[in-house]
């Protein structure tokens, strides 16, 4: 039996690609007689435009058109809706300005520099109207819509009547996803009815659908291009107005256009993780059994869209407990729309959750690990469904010998190290692990290689190396002779790349199809090829790229095959979806964060010093880019923990850090050696390869082993993220007082 | 260069570049008139053409090893030169402020952020971009080890990181992950690949192949 690819740390295969400039992301194709763009954007955060003065910058040189409300190509889709209704920004369709930032019009010119000079030559007046951009202030606009209602079982509020008790309010701010690419795109509508486009997307499918749905053109006839992508975290997940502005302006110069928007403009045109209040109450027994959870958040969204995401999913399946209620409320403002961001709600739960859970084992005296351990969910509480695969307790075990829990003393601030206070902290976190439908074309050449395509998307895990690897396995044939295709709308269709699940989706698929490519040169040989005559497709041995009988005494290569049949190549498709194994067990991926800590007792800066994450994903198919996952997961999720925060002055409903310098997401110097840890036990139902997601757990749960760790070093418990210096400051006077 | 210190150079009211370009347009609708039929200066476009003439100025500069007579508008960045007109699309732009590391280059052998440096001041230097860095298909010991170590994930800000990594190691700012760490903070990654990246560097800076 030969080595199994999967399992195995290969090496990307567009790694040279990558090292070597060579790889093309969206801005880097330059179609002929490509025009540059650059956005207006709206200077105020509520009222209506009252006029738009475009006469300097048409003046300025090399300057094409300015679009605007004014002269914007028709949508033939806003048409299906009424101004008004909640369908999201629906640009240039009205003079309506809603949030700070939003582009009120599009400038063309022939270089970038004359683009960007005369969007600032635009002069905009505007009515003002009174803007909203504080979440405190908005809560009596708190409402629920239908994909949000209330959970309960057991008794509501059951934890109020617990001998031991546990309620704390905790919030997170505006995060925003800041991939290293800027967000943009280059539309060319090569008809009045055939539109090319190079996009940033997670999905070249639901680009296709949306565009389709909007400008009312035949399917085949949007093209769009995305072979690489330069980060996401879910900010890619849909088309957003910058995309359609481009689009329009695109329609009406009748030549290739391409906007890169700036990073200040992707605090306000390509969503963010809504800042958010979460109340959570729990209570338990003097012995710590979990008796009531009831955990309450409200988080914002936009005036013309409800964002909804996981908050309060976690706390309804993650411990063993009786009674258990949310209630989750979103808050409009004058603010453009969330979209999920790794680890989505859950990430925003999970702190809450794990931090509360750490706060109660203080008040039961019981080792925050234990405690969880003993409220450990056997069975899905939610669901009343057994997991298809869980192992939350061998992580939970690998993760503390690793970081060596037992050696710490449970008392806050009670251990030191080099003048440091030191602290250790863990954390859960835990994420649904999906499958979707994707379909996945084989095509053996006659020269033995093997090419897949699908229109699934690579925002940087890896896709089509773990594909290669999946094939390998199936197929017998080497990794070196087969290729995966991806990012393309033409090829057929696969999902988009959000919820940890290209994996189990496109992975699935292409297992499939590798099945059935088999199959077919089986029939082949059985059919055409005399040794194999008497057997059958099960008998047959594929290896190296070869056809075997079962006693070992006859083999063809599938070059040999294919030419003695002079077929220049086999094509097979197949389709994949799970089945009803969905509805027999509850499916979820689970990972264990722990942290080390140094709290400088003077300043308040908190330094991670080391950190141990360990994940029960099912089988790793990759072990070198699943492990770059977690610990990309992990600097997430330091950055959520310690920096992060866009900062809005809301007497102007406008970002204050909206730049890198500002904004601080970790750096190299931020981030401690990390050390990465699978249980890497198949799941033996969710899909063939027994895998599950991998993407959102890295970081879910994070944040809370840093913030129980800073609780450990310093008895202060910061409930408000991120922990920066000032929010630890009074250890200052406390350490004052005891000198 | 001592008259444009004088306090009297400082523009009136009038914003100087867009005086400037008032000139330019001026003059060069009067170039136009000498040198066209007056149905030609109607044209906005054909105006264009000659203040772009105008407005452009010569530079000299040897990129990945190739020497280039060059004419650019001053305001271009090294970064959108390089991108938009000579189609090395390798350098990337993260934040187009220096912040992030991601648009790095060499310059005579020395990394610089090229979207903080404007084109026409480089002139006379060696410029190396990504795609100059391998020797024809050999690639360069940190691509290669970049490679091996999987220090990126979408690869986006990989060839900054790479164009500084190589920096790093040639100022012996690489003796130790710590010091690594610290001489590679100029460069972002949100994928958060830098554990690898510091075992990249390391590998190469100890000569070892080993994975």
């Amino acid at each position: 039996m030969k080595k199994p690819q999967t399992g195995q740390p290969m090496d990307r295969v567009d790694g040279r690609l990558k090292v070597t400039g060579g790889a093309k992301y969206f801005a880097d194709h330059q179609p002929a007689d490509m025009q540059f763009a650059a956005l207006v954007c709206s200077t105020i955060s509520c009222g209506a435009i009252a006029s738009i003065s475009t006469t300097k910058a048409l003046r300025a040189p090399g300057v094409a058109d300015v679009v605007s409300h004014l002269n914007a190509p028709p949508v033939p889709g806003y048409k299906k809706t009424n101004p008004g209704d909640k369908n999201g920004l629906q640009i240039f369709r009205d003079n309506r300005i809603y949030s700070n930032g939003q582009p009120v019009a599009i400038v063309v010119a022939n270089t970038m520099e004359r683009a960007v000079y005369a969007a600032s030559l635009v002069e905009v007046q505007y009515n003002q109207e009174t803007h909203y951009t504080n979440m405190e202030a908005g809560m009596d606009k708190a409402f629920q819509n239908n994909r949000m209602k209330d959970y309960s079982r057991g008794e509501i509020n059951a934890w109020q009547k617990a001998p031991v008790t546990h309620s704390a309010q905790y919030t997170i701010p505006l995060e925003v996803h800041n991939p290293m690419e800027l967000a943009g795109i280059i539309a060319h509508w090569t008809s009045p009815d055939t539109l090319t486009l190079y996009a940033k997307t997670q999905g070249v499918k639901s680009v296709q659908e949306t565009i389709q749905e909007l400008f009312e053109i035949p399917e085949q006839n949007i093209t769009v291009h995305s072979r690489f992508v330069g980060g996401a975290f879910g900010m890619a997940l849909r088309v957003w107005p910058l995309e359609i502005a481009t689009i329009l302006a695109a329609k009406k110069i009748r030549k290739p256009v391409k906007l890169v928007i700036t990073r200040e403009q992707m605090f306000t045109l390509v969503g963010y993780r809504p800042n958010s209040s979460q109340k959570i109450s729990m209570g338990a027994t003097a012995d710590g059994k979990l008796t009531g959870i009831t955990h309450e958040a409200v988080a914002i969204t936009s005036p013309y869209e409800d964002f909804t995401e996981g908050i309060v999913a976690m706390t309804k399946f993650m411990y063993d407990c009786p009674n258990v209620n949310t209630r989750y409320q979103l808050v409009p403002l004058n603010m453009s729309t969330p979209i999920w961001m790794r680890g989505p709600g859950e990430a925003t739960g999970s702190f809450a959750l794990e931090s509360a859970i750490d706060e109660l084992s203080y008040k039961l005296k019981i080792d925050p690990l234990q405690l969880r351990i003993l409220n450990h969910a056997d069975t899905d509480p939610e669901r009343n469904l057994p997991f298809s695969s869980k192992y939350l307790k061998e992580a939970y075990q690998i993760g503390a010998e690793k970081i060596g829990w037992s050696s710490r003393n449970p008392a806050p601030r009670s251990m030191q190290e080099n003048g440091m206070l030191v602290g250790y902290g863990m954390s859960s976190g835990t994420f649904g692990a999906y499958r979707g439908k994707a379909t996945v074309s084989a095509i053996l050449k006659s020269d033995g290689t093997l090419t897949l395509q699908s229109a699934a998307a690579d925002i940087g895990p890896g896709t089509a190396t773990a594909m290669v690897q999946i094939a390998a396995d199936v197929t017998g044939i080497s990794p070196d002779k087969i290729t995966f295709m991806l990012g393309e709308s033409t090829f057929p269709y696969a999902p988009e790349q959000g919820g940890s699940a290209t994996v189990s989706t496109v992975g699935s698929a292409v297992s499939d199809v590798c099945h059935a490519l088999l199959k077919e040169l089986a029939n082949l040989a059985i059919s055409q090829v005399p040794a194999f005559k008497q057997t059958t497709p099960e008998l047959i041995i594929y290896e190296d790229g070869q056809l075997i009988t079962a006693d070992r005494q006859t083999k063809i290569t599938h070059e040999a095959l294919l030419q003695q049949q002079k077929l220049p190549e086999v094509k097979v498709t197949a389709t994949s979806q799970g089945g009803e194994e969905r509805k027999k067990y509850s499916m979820y991926s689970f990972s264990v964060h722990f942290a080390k800590v140094h709290v400088h007792p003077a300043t308040g800066v908190v330094r991670i010093q080391h950190i141990v994450s360990v994940a029960d994903a099912g089988a790793i198919v990759n072990t070198k880019t699943a492990r770059s996952q977690m610990i990309g997961g992990v600097v997430g999720g330091i950055g959520m923990a310690l920096t992060e925060e866009a900062i809005l002055d809301h007497r102007f409903g406008r970002f204050v850090n909206n730049n890198y310098a500002d904004y601080h997401v970790p750096v190299n110097a931020d981030t401690p050696p990390t050390d990465v840890y699978f249980v890497n036990k198949k799941d033996p139902y969710i899909n063939p390869m027994g895998s599950k997601g991998l993407g959102e757990i890295a970081l879910i749960g994070f944040a809370a082993a840093v913030s129980n760790a800073v609780f450990h070093a310093t008895g202060i418990r910061v409930r408000d993220l991120p922990i920066t210096p000032d929010k630890l400051l009074h250890i200052v006077s406390t350490e004052n007082a005891t000198a | 260069m001592p008259q444009e210190n004088k306090p009297s150079s400082v523009p009136p009211k009038k914003d100087k570049q867009e005086a400037r370009r008032d000139f330019l347009k001026q003059s060069s609708a009067v170039m136009a008139l000498a040198l066209a039929p007056p149905l030609v200066l109607k044209a906005a476009q054909h105006d264009e053409a000659i203040a772009a003439v105008f407005e452009k100025m010569p530079v000299n500069l040897e990129i990945n090893g190739k020497k280039m007579q060059l004419s650019v508008e001053p305001r271009v960045t090294l970064l959108d030169l390089l991108r938009e007109q000579l189609a090395l699309t390798g350098t990337k732009k993260g934040c187009d402020h220096g912040q992030c590391g991601a648009c790095t280059v060499h310059v005579n052998g020395q990394r610089i952020n090229s979207c903080l440096t404007l084109a026409v001041m480089q002139e006379g230097k060696k410029i190396t971009t990504i795609e100059g860095l391998s020797n024809g298909d050999q690639l360069h010991p940190v691509q290669e080890a970049f490679i091996r170590h999987d220090g990126f994930q979408c690869g986006y800000c990989t060839p900054g990181q790479i164009m500084s990594a190589v920096a790093c190691l040639h100022e012996g700012h690489a003796g130790s992950p710590e010091q690594i760490r610290e001489f590679m903070s100029g460069n972002i990654c949100r994928c958060g690949a830098y554990d690898n990246i510091v075992n990249a560097i390391m590998d190469v800076k100890n000569g070892g192949q080993t994975a």
